[in-house]
């Protein structure tokens, strides 16, 4: 449990992927099982401790310390569990229970012992363990390691691909001690076969104009490349999963769409919200996204379906050996047979040569969800990764506006003595209104310039925020821009990002706002 | 007998002895000022007369001059009382930083204690806080809610220690206080024996000197120079809190930023500056330290300054205390 604290408390303050990825290395090397097992568990939030409620915390602290101390502490702090990892009385530090024994406890004892058990605990603790302790209980860690970045430590832990600790993933229960011994050698893979189980993906390369050469409809076809939540759905003997692209499990946020396929297959395809026949736009697909368990009006208000291109899996085979042709046609035949609400065919879109492409992609209005085209090869394979050649992805064109440079904040990390982050907006009469932020799309020297220049022309100063002069104009690039009602311009960019820094342009002849709402996404909201 | 109330105020300049005529650690020049300690928003340069420690002084001399003053400087060792108009007054030590002190006032056979900034923990760069008798003892606030309980010194350093064996390429800059801190840390790394050279940001340099010269051997420390800075991975380097995200650390090699304060106790707090390893080292009392040192000086009223008054007040109250709040504006909240 010591060592557990410890490791929590630096991968907390620790903002670098690489720094986090080293003290999880230092730690799975130096924790025997099943300890560092239950130690991944937590940090991927896969371990229920459904008697650990917040309220009993507030409960054992609260018979504890004065309630008046206990309110200018929690005022101050801002979070109850690291106030009552600081106002914990005592001082009598001790030895503490493995990691394992204290998870197993918090499982098995029964409910009406468990805060005994929880302050026999505290009282032994320092203020760093309390803090872990009740993190582990209440859930939520926020150290910032995502179940993906755990996978990849896994899989350098254990010098493996990581889509073959995504294909297993699923399929182990902590303490993972047989995920372990494949990883160091002593043992062969877990057997997953039985079980719900991701299947790593395959990912597509954008378009160059070297390649355009190789895009005849002889070897290629296309297909829309949509604008919403790649997914697997997997529908097996043992049950049904929804999977990100990366093997998170979100079937928790989706039960309409496994409701929707009604027969044993692992699909890819596109979430998106669609109402009848209209597609929602990215933005409603927004208010389907972090609901752990949405209400049933949510799901009618924002129904979400399946946009299929393609299968991995039916009724018991595996099919990513044959053509991307003859996938297609097993997919359609199933839809045909079984009749899935909710799940379409993504539409081939036949072109006679590249010019028609073209016209095709320039044909795409910054529409709600399309965002350009796929091309892939027809007699190609289901390959995971991203091999080039088989699939390449084309995005329609970026909207550039020209933006004023309005605020600007230090980085983190390597950049944290750089102005890098920066905020900038357009005019609206003779004042500027903020419609984005940027930290990408320039070079390392042309960010030292950007600092250089943010410290010479600072107006204000608000803690990590500069103010800057209205003088520099950005050309700023993004992919859609939608209505918002959070932002003071009355518009949100998508993946705004800067494209080129314009010192010669004054910024009086920077972009005004109305030029937004000619760009607006069509489709927008209901 | 006269209470204290009766003739100390709070003034726009500072604290305020009004038979006296001086003033207790002023934030403008003044004719006479009793200083309490060396740190900038305690003792400031102009006044006429300044009574403080021979270390204070010694700080002020290095800080602002040796014309810090306007008339003349009153070196006052710990325990030796002194008049001024009628005022006896003496100074005691306070376990803040070299030189720290406590003001006890008397007056009309009343005391008053002006403990300034104290700590109750033991530093080897300076000497411990002693309790005085008084009726009314004034206390500051800085760390006054229970949720401030500082660690061990000697286990926070050996943190710092542990984190630059597990990242050994990676410089280790310590934002720390350079008065004071800076010093304790030094020492508290030699105690843990750490030999190596330890390097210094050029704010650091004078004060780390004064204290050598003041009988406080700090070990091997050298400057940070544009020659060596590249060179500095796997090294301890100190600068002041504000030089850890300047343009200056920029040319030390692969930063891990470390900060020393009480405050880095607050996980937000510190993760909002962009530290990586929180050092919850401080030179002030924190609640535990300030509730004992109200029972251990045993005055019957306690006034409260600068920091979080209210739930030392409420406190002191439930102690069965007379309490009150005394609001000193200009001292800084953030004084770490």
């Amino acid at each position: 449990m010591k060592a557990f604290s410890r490791l929590l408390e630096r991968l907390y303050y620790e903002h670098s992927t690489l720094g986090k990825t080293r003290l999880l290395l230092d730690y799975l090397r130096t924790t025997p099982d099943p300890d560092r097992g239950y130690a991944v568990a937590i940090i991927a939030d896969n371990l229920s401790l459904p008697n650990f409620k917040r309220g009993m915390v507030l409960e054992l602290i609260r018979s504890r310390v004065d309630p008046q101390l206990l309110s200018l502490s929690h005022d101050y702090v801002g979070e109850l569990s690291e106030t009552v990892a600081h106002l914990w009385p005592g001082k009598t530090e001790g030895d503490l229970p493995a990691l394992h024994e204290v998870v197993e406890a918090l499982r098995h004892t029964p409910k009406a012992q468990l805060p005994d058990y929880v302050a026999g605990l505290l009282d032994r603790m320092t203020s760093p363990e309390r803090w872990a302790l009740l993190k582990i209980g209440t859930g939520s860690l926020r150290i910032g390691v995502s179940a993906r970045q755990l996978k990849q430590v896994l899989a350098q832990y254990g010098d493996q691909p990581v889509e073959r600790i995504e294909t297993i993933w699923h399929g182990v229960d902590p303490p993972y001690e047989d995920l372990f011994a494949w990883l160091e050698g002593r043992a062969e893979a877990p057997a997953v076969h039985e079980k719900l189980t991701f299947t790593p993906v395959m990912l597509a390369h954008p378009l160059e104009a070297k390649d355009y050469g190789l895009i005849v409809p002889e070897t290629y076809a296309a297909e829309w490349k949509y604008d919403g939540i790649r997914v697997q759905v997997v529908h097996s003997s043992v049950g049904r999963a929804l999977f990100t692209r990366t093997g998170d499990d979100i079937s928790g946020s989706f039960p309409d769409v496994l409701e929707h396929l009604n027969f044993h297959a692992v699909l890819d395809g596109e979430l998106l919200v669609q109402r009848g026949e209209e597609m929602g736009s990215f933005n409603d697909l927004q208010q389907r996204l972090g609901r752990k368990s949405p209400s049933a009006k949510h799901m009618a208000d924002y129904p979400a379906a399946i946009m299929a291109y393609d299968v991995l899996m039916l009724e018991g085979e595996d099919v990513r050996p044959q053509p991307y042709t003859a996938r297609r046609a097993l997919l359609q035949a199933a839809l045909d047979n079984y009749q899935p609400g909710g799940i379409r065919l993504s539409p081939d879109l036949p072109y006679a040569d590249f010019a028609q492409l073209e016209t095709l992609r320039g044909s795409v209005d910054n529409a709600s969800v399309i965002e350009g085209l796929m091309l892939k090869r027809r007699d190609s394979a289901y390959v995971a990764g991203r091999p080039t050649g088989p699939w390449y992805k084309w995005k329609i064109n970026p909207k550039l506006v020209d933006a004023v440079l309005m605020y600007a904040q230090r980085g983190s990390g390597k950049r944290s003595s750089f102005y890098s982050d920066f905020t900038f907006g357009l005019w609206s009469g003779n004042q500027l209104l903020p419609i984005g932020k940027a930290y990408f799309g320039f070079t390392d020297a042309e960010l030292k310039e950007l600092d250089k220049w943010v410290r010479h022309n600072t107006l204000n100063t608000f803690g990590p925020v500069r103010e800057v002069k209205k003088e520099l104009v950005f050309e700023v690039a993004f992919d859609a821009v939608q209505r918002s009602t959070r932002h003071k311009s009355g518009y949100a960019l998508r993946f705004p990002r800067i494209s080129r820094i314009r010192w010669d342009k004054p910024a009086p002849e920077a972009d005004h706002l109305p030029v937004l709402e000619a760009l607006l996404a069509t489709g927008e909201g209901k | 007998m006269t209470h204290p109330r009766d003739w100390i105020e709070v003034r726009k300049e500072g604290v305020w002895c009004k038979p006296g005529d001086f003033y207790i650690d002023p934030m403008q020049p003044v004719h006479a000022a009793v200083v309490t300690h060396g740190h900038a928003d305690h003792a400031r340069a102009g006044h006429d007369h300044v009574f403080a420690t021979p270390e204070t002084l010694a700080i002020m001399r290095s800080r602002y001059g040796e014309a810090h003053f306007t008339e003349a400087e009153h070196p006052m060792p710990y325990g030796q009382a002194l008049e001024i108009n009628g005022v006896r007054v003496s100074l005691h030590p306070a376990g803040h930083i070299l030189g720290s002190a406590q003001a006890r006032l008397e007056y009309e056979g009343s005391s008053i204690v002006f403990s300034g900034d104290y700590k109750r923990r033991a530093d080897p760069t300076c000497v411990p806080f002693e309790p005085v008798p008084c009726d009314v003892f004034v206390t500051e606030a800085t760390f006054a809610l229970p949720v401030f309980r500082h660690p061990p010194l000697e286990a926070e350093i050996a943190r710092l220690l542990t984190s630059l064996t597990q990242f050994p390429d990676r410089c280790h800059l310590v934002g720390a206080y350079a008065l004071g801190k800076c010093q304790s840390i030094i020492c508290a790394l030699r105690a843990a024996g750490y030999q190596e050279t330890i390097y210094l940001h050029g704010a650091m340099v004078r004060l780390c000197e004064l204290y050598q010269t003041l009988g406080i051997d700090l070990g091997p420390v050298a400057v940070v120079t544009p020659d060596n800075a590249k060179t500095l991975a796997g090294t301890i380097v100190l600068c002041p809190p504000s030089a850890l995200k300047d343009r200056w650390s920029r040319r030390l090699p692969e930063v891990l930023t470390v900060a020393a304060s009480g405050w880095m106790r607050i996980r937000a707090r510190a993760k909002q500056k962009g530290v990586e390893l929180p050092l919850v080292i401080s030179d002030h009392a924190d609640w535990d330290e300030l509730l004992q040192t109200l029972t251990d000086v045993g005055a019957p009223e306690i006034w409260v300054t600068h920091g979080r008054d209210d739930a030392l007040v409420y406190q002191a109250t439930q102690m069965g205390f007379t309490a009150q709040a005394l609001h000193l504006l200009g001292y800084e909240d953030d004084s770490e």
